[in-house]
């Protein structure tokens, strides 16, 4: 097993040569968001959320992190402007496509998108392939998969009938980020909730001994009446 | 025919067919690309030889067809040897004229001749054209010479000769080390050092690699590939057996698109007279080097010109791209090592082989060397392919082998790179053409696509095309790409439509900077390129359309009206009896009017009208 040595934002690490870009990242505990990314599953790269700028001998360029195989020398930079702003823009892209997904709520409050300028859609499938890479890879099945090119592009059974080849386990809808209990912000659905992002935890007022680390326990929100929750 | 056994046999063979031929033999040949086909050259060619064996002659005069000879425009034109008349836009009807007339009597057709628009000169000889002088053919002089389905013509100009001096005389290192020192660089549009590509998937590990030739042409108004695959295929087959002989590999593939069906059938018919005369196949030549080439065809998709997605293509699977951080040439087809290059970039390498690298590296630029084909087509007077050397400015392009802009109109931009690429204004036609120096002004070389656009063209309409051409192909694997041209395409259509804001300019460039920042593979990568080059050189354009809902180029369909000139319109009832719309009302004999209501801008009235009454203006409402 060898070991390479990279900069991660500056600082010196020393990661397993066989790791790609992310997974050295991930360990070293730098935060990258992804959408399409698993790890029982093969990299696909298409979300391009994992998206950091590394400095190589010709200057700097953009990586997919979760493809990328790290290398001796390599000076990575994962918060960068160009980066952080790209970023934005797709999960903005993401949540105009399909808005009643918690998980791109998530992001978007995580990210701080306040605001998408595009008209909304309210796909149900945001075309990620982790249903497809799962049912093929884990679940050695293969039922489902692509068809159609661009826009028209669409996961579906073969000639879209029922498939001798499923065995009904679920598996798609498990990992699916799309299709899951929408969002119980308090917008209406199909817009941008940020709800979690204007989110001022009454804990630290009403139970001042409870420690919040701003993860959404829900448990204030929940004891509370509904609506209640107050924008900064 | 009997197999060539070695090099000496293929001499041999050689100086067997220059004896047969005879150099004054008068010879008509006839261009039959894919284009002259569309002018109906196979009715000329099929009346030639009725009026030949009319007249009983046939042993006299030999009737040839070869590969497209680049000036489409003029199709279908008859090359007369041994003089080397040169007749254009050549019908049925004229066939005996030329026959009785040319052949016979030795007298030349005045009015089959170029003419050329500027300067009124007639050309009897087709290399003095302006057109052809200041172009540079090397890859496509052949064309005129060669019939593509007879191999015998290919071997009589030299065919060959560089593969049997690759496989008797020079190494594999050799080889690489020639190309190196050339200088040649991948014509897909990328640039990427062909030497140095070679040299890294002859380093890669693994036994069994292989060969590609990408003749996936897909750019619109880009034909430059398929000129050479129609017109002269054993060009592309003898640099892939010495690229294949230097790199180590023993299969190739061709992938072509199956909208070339000639260029598959004249591919095929090559691929076996090679096997045939022992050219290709097991043991060529003697040397004990194997090497096959099989035809891959495609379904017809855009994105599949690209290398990884062209691979996964061959191998059965959906042809979408994948990342690039492990190369193809050392994990490629299969995931064996794979070598992949361009059709032009294999035709070069037989001539760099004969000719030597030295000659092939004095022509061009400091990087970019050789020479390359361009299809010249859009507004301009002469369009078709042009053959130059690197280095020449875009004004000698458009204005000397171009003849100008179309109907004396004035230039405006040329597009260069196809859907990739971008406009380059008029201020920079003294660009020498090389592939930093197109980068930089912000469009690219691409596969060599150049759209020349007049006064006539709106820029946004432009990006507006190849935007929903992009968006059409994109494979829809990444989002940036998938959703993100997209809302290029939503957002540009709002402009075009007057319903936009001046947020939505700042909207596309912040949203087109982050689709060729993160997409995949290089469609993604350089699709918003029409949109960025365009708002960076006319970016008033740009504006009126949304500030003014004006289209200046009058184009726009949703921000121009059309109107009838009442002192003009004689009330003939041309417009009002094409009008579709039924909108154009009026008496006979009176002057007409168009209800707005109802128009939809389709411009028939416009285009029909003899006096030239209908009047467009931008923006709406005015009247």
């Amino acid at each position: 097993m060898g070991i390479v040595t990279l900069k991660v934002n500056g600082i010196e690490a020393r990661v397993d040569e066989s790791w790609t870009l992310l997974e050295a990242l991930r360990f070293l505990g730098v935060e990258i968001p992804t959408l399409c990314h698993h790890d029982g599953l093969t990299p696909y790269g298409v979300c391009r959320l994992c998206m950091v700028e590394i400095e190589e001998n010709r200057g700097t360029k953009l990586v997919t992190s979760c493809l990328y195989p790290v290398k001796e020398g390599i000076a990575v930079k994962t918060h960068t402007d160009r980066v952080v702003k790209g970023r934005r823009m797709l999960v903005e892209l993401m949540l105009a496509r399909c808005p009643n997904s918690k998980t791109l709520q998530d992001l978007a409050s995580k990210m701080g998108v306040e605001n998408i300028r595009f008209k909304m859609k309210n796909e149900d499938c945001i075309l990620c392939g982790l249903c497809v890479r799962l049912c093929k890879e884990q679940m050695m099945s293969g039922a489902i998969g692509f068809i159609g090119r661009g826009e028209k592009r669409e996961v579906v059974t073969p000639f879209r009938t029922r498939s001798e080849i499923c065995r009904n386990c679920g598996a798609c809808m498990y990992i699916c980020p799309v299709v899951e209990l929408p969002c119980r912000g308090y917008n209406p659905q199909g817009e941008l909730c940020n709800s979690c992002l204007r989110f001022v935890p009454e804990c630290v007022d009403k139970y001042g001994q409870i420690m919040c680390y701003l993860e959404s326990c829900g448990s204030c929100v929940k004891k509370g009446e509904k609506n209640e929750l107050v924008k900064t | 025919m009997k197999k060539i056994k070695n090099r000496e046999d293929l001499e041999r063979v050689r100086k067997r067919i220059v004896k047969k031929s005879d150099p004054n033999k008068p010879c008509i040949t006839i261009s039959s690309g894919t284009c002259c086909r569309a002018y109906g050259c196979q009715k000329v060619t099929k009346a030639f030889i009725t009026e030949i064996e009319k007249l009983g002659i046939r042993d006299k005069v030999e009737v040839k067809t070869t590969g497209c000879l680049g000036f489409c425009e003029r199709g279908p034109i008859v090359v007369i040897y041994p003089k080397g008349i040169y007749y254009q836009r050549v019908t049925i009807e004229d066939v005996s004229e030329i026959v009785t007339e040319t052949i016979l009597n030795g007298k030349i057709i005045d009015r089959l001749l170029y003419i050329d628009p500027v300067s009124g000169k007639k050309f009897v000889n087709g290399e003095e054209i302006s057109f052809y002088k200041k172009q540079m053919r090397v890859l496509l002089k052949n064309n005129w010479l060669i019939d593509p389905n007879k191999i015998e013509d290919y071997i009589i100009n030299c065919g060959y000769t560089a593969l049997s001096n690759a496989l008797f005389k020079m190494t594999p290192e050799q080889i690489i080390d020639t190309i190196k020192r050339s200088g040649l660089r991948g014509r897909g549009g990328a640039g990427f050092p062909t030497g140095v590509k070679w040299e890294n998937c002859r380093r890669a590990n693994g036994d069994l690699k292989f060969i590609v030739c990408n003749a996936d042409e897909g750019d619109p108004g880009a034909y430059m590939d398929r000129c050479i695959l129609e017109g002269n295929p054993h060009s592309i087959i003898e640099g892939m057996i010495i690229g294949a002989y230097a790199i180590g590999s023993h299969e190739g593939y061709i992938y072509v698109r199956h909208e070339y069906p000639l260029a598959v059938k004249n591919l095929k018919i090559a691929l076996n007279q090679a096997r045939e005369y022992g050219l290709l196949g097991n043991n060529i030549l003697n040397s004990g080097f194997d090497f096959n080439i099989k035809i891959s065809i495609g379904g017809g998709v855009f994105v599949c010109g690209e290398s990884t997605a062209l691979i996964t293509s061959i191998e059965g699977k959906i042809g979408e791209p994948r990342a690039k951080y492990i190369h193809t040439v050392e994990k490629g087809l299969w995931n064996k090592p794979t070598n992949l290059n361009n059709v032009e970039t294999w035709a070069n390498i037989p001539i760099i082989i004969n000719k030597g690298s030295k000659w092939f590296s004095a022509i061009g630029t400091e990087k970019s060397k050789g020479t390359k084909i361009f299809s010249l087509v859009g507004k301009i007077n002469n369009s078709g392919l042009v053959e130059v050397p690197m280095g020449i400015t875009l004004k000698e392009i458009v204005y000397e082998i171009g003849g100008g802009v179309l109907n004396g109109k004035k230039f405006k931009a040329i597009q260069t790179g196809g859907p990739s690429g971008g406009c380059i204004p008029e201020k920079l036609l003294g660009l020498p053409v090389d592939f930093e120096k197109l980068k930089e002004a912000g469009s690219m070389m691409g596969s060599g696509g150049m759209i020349v656009i007049d006064e006539e063209t709106c820029v946004v309409d432009l990006a507006k095309y190849f935007l929903n051409f992009i968006l059409d192909e994109s494979c829809g694997k990444c989002i940036p790409c998938r959703e993100g041209t997209g809302r290029l395409s939503e957002i540009v259509e709002r402009i075009t439509s007057g319903k936009a804001k001046i947020e939505d300019l700042e909207l596309l460039e912040e949203l087109s900077h982050v689709v060729k920042d993160f997409s995949l593979c290089g469609l993604g990568q350089t699709a918003p390129n029409p949109v960025l080059s365009t708002i960076n050189y006319f970016r008033d354009e740009w504006e009126t359309h949304i500030k003014n809902k004006t289209c200046p180029a009058l184009v726009c369909k949703e921000l121009i009206q059309y109107y009838v000139d009442n002192e003009k319109c004689t009330g003939c009832g041309v417009c009002k009896n094409l009008c579709p719309q039924k909108a154009i009302l009026g008496e006979l004999k009176n002057p007409h009017s168009i209800v707005q209501d109802r128009c939809i801008s389709c411009g028939i009235c416009h285009e029909n009208c003899k006096y030239n009454a209908i009047i467009l203006s931008s923006p709406r409402g005015k009247n």
